[in-house]
């Protein structure tokens, strides 16, 4: 299977199992799109009347061209058959039983409250409390003794807002850090925060100890004052951006996110993306609303070519900068055709209710942090461990191929089918399709390889 | 090749022989939290490539 399309002056085709990308001309692109339903002789003889004042559809570089398509398809990067079925599962099979990360949820709580949470205020439908460090002390113990040979352990402090319980925070960083010798495991630690109760402490830790940090911003001051209120309902930018600015400033080139979410209200997030990059932030990440089908934040058919056109207008933004010296991230973009997941990666998905779990206050077990609070989905806690096996099963089950609708899209192995809990909550199954994110995410993917192809080109002086 | 010019990338054929150490990133975890993908996620199996 193929994908051609063309974007920024490109025609880009991608042999979608392989993963091989190919920038063509004008010839080869048409002969590409028909090359399986048409025989040679007749596309060539068509395509040559089609173009008669075209001298590059002459029939001696139709031929050529046709037999340089030829070649790429022995060679196994053009026309690639999905091979990959038998092994799906494969990977969560060899794994079953281990656990690689956890978000702990901290403090089911929050200082903000920003009516779009899918979290509903940090409370996720339930009351409002934080981990206690016995707790949390546990949940570190559980991973660590359920993570077999895996080395690189990850732990999201999550909320509500996980600053408003940070000594328990610190205290488990200072835990998790004696066991690192004693097992043989490095923790990776990522802290969300909209960053109300940043100061220099918090600074200092997150500097230290957090391989990431992922900072809650809108955007334009309107945008994100319009819902990150706070119980008063005042809006928090003025408040808080400052301190993500200390904060970048002081990280001295150590991961963090600039975290937005756009929603009906600007679906012109180009410009909010803009405002984070006039107040100094490079690394950045929006992302579209997860909310209720009837909230009136939920973006819309209407909204949906203006989001089209962003994402196109954001992938042009990315390459002018980077040509100026001005580089800057789109967690989306981020696509590294060379060094990427392996096969058995793209095909077994983000890993929620297997190798990733999230962890309420209490201890209890869910297959990741959307599902918090549904009570269907809890799996067990960190005391006994998963004993709701049927649910464990039907994420262990939920490869990439178990999605029927994904099975014949091109950007099923970009993807991997795609978010368990969009999925469930957009069609009662965590192997249904969020349709409408499943659109996003292919503009997404056409305009992150774009950028990839653009940055390789230049690379090899070839643009 | 005239016409085409062919992008570096990792034959993902070939990554089924050496691939499935699961060191990687769990994919959520790093910013997005509410639309995952896989392809933007970093390969930690230094012997694969």
């Amino acid at each position: 299977m193929i994908h051609a399309y063309q974007l920024g002056g490109y025609n880009i085709v991608l042999d979608v199992c392989s993963g091989a990308v190919h920038v063509v001309d004008e010839v080869s692109y048409a002969i590409i799109t028909h090359f399986e339903d048409v025989p040679r002789e007749t596309l060539l003889a068509a395509l040559q009347d089609a173009h008669a004042s075209d001298p590059s559809f002459r029939i001696e570089e139709l031929e050529a061209c046709y037999d340089e398509v030829l070649a790429l398809k022995e060679a196994g990067q053009l026309f690639t058959p999905d091979t990959f079925a038998p092994i799906a599962g494969d990977l969560k099979r060899r794994t079953a039983g281990v656990v690689k990360a956890l978000c702990l949820h901290v403090a089911h709580t929050c200082n903000l409250n920003c009516a779009y949470c899918f979290a509903s205020q940090g409370k996720y439908h339930g009351e409002r409390a934080v981990m206690s460090y016995d707790v949390g002390k546990q949940a570190l113990d559980f991973l660590v003794n359920n993570s077999g040979t895996r080395r690189h352990l990850e732990v999201d402090f999550f909320g509500g807002e996980p600053l408003m319980n940070f000594q328990v925070v610190k205290d488990l960083v200072a835990y998790a850090r004696t066991l690192e010798p004693k097992y043989n495991k490095e923790f990776r630690f990522t802290l969300t925060t909209n960053g109300v109760l940043i100061d220099d402490d918090v600074i200092d830790f997150c500097n230290r100890e957090m391989s990431n940090v992922v900072l809650s911003l809108d955007g334009r001051k309107e945008i994100h004052d319009r819902y990150r209120v706070d119980y008063a309902g005042n809006g928090s930018w003025e408040k808080i951006v400052p301190k993500f600015q200390k904060l970048v400033q002081a990280r001295g080139g150590k991961n963090y996110y600039m975290r937005g979410t756009f929603t009906h209200a600007n679906p012109d997030f180009l410009n909010d993306i803009q405002t984070m990059l006039d107040l100094g932030f490079t690394e950045l990440s929006m992302e579209p609303v997860v909310c209720a089908e009837n909230s009136p934040d939920r973006l819309t058919e209407e909204d949906f070519p203006i989001l089209c056109a962003q994402y196109e207008q954001l992938a042009a933004l990315m390459i002018r900068r980077r040509r100026e010296g001005r580089p800057f991230t789109f967690y989306h973009y981020m696509i590294d055709l060379n060094g990427g997941p392996c096969i058995y990666k793209r095909i077994s998905g983000c890993g929620s209710g297997t190798e990733y779990m999230a962890v309420t206050p209490t201890g209890e077990l869910y297959p990741c942090h959307q599902f918090v609070g549904e009570e269907r989905f809890k799996l067990g806690d960190i005391y006994t461990g998963v004993t709701n096996t049927a649910v464990q099963n039907e994420f262990a089950a939920c490869n990439v191929y178990a999605h029927p609708e994904c099975r014949d899209c091109w950007a099923r192995l970009y993807c991997s089918g795609g978010c368990a809990a969009n999925a469930y909550h957009a069609t009662g199954t965590v192997t249904g399709v969020y349709r409408y994110g499943c659109e996003l995410f292919k503009k997404r993917m056409e305009c992150a390889i774009m950028v990839a192809v653009d940055e390789q080109l230049s690379e090899n002086g070839d643009d | 090749m005239t016409h085409i010019k062919t992008i570096n990338t990792r034959n993902l054929c070939e990554s089924a022989k050496k691939g499935g150490c699961g060191e990687c990133q769990t994919s959520c975890q790093s910013a997005c939290k509410t639309s995952c993908g896989i392809a933007n996620q970093k390969c930690e199996n230094k012997n694969a490539k």
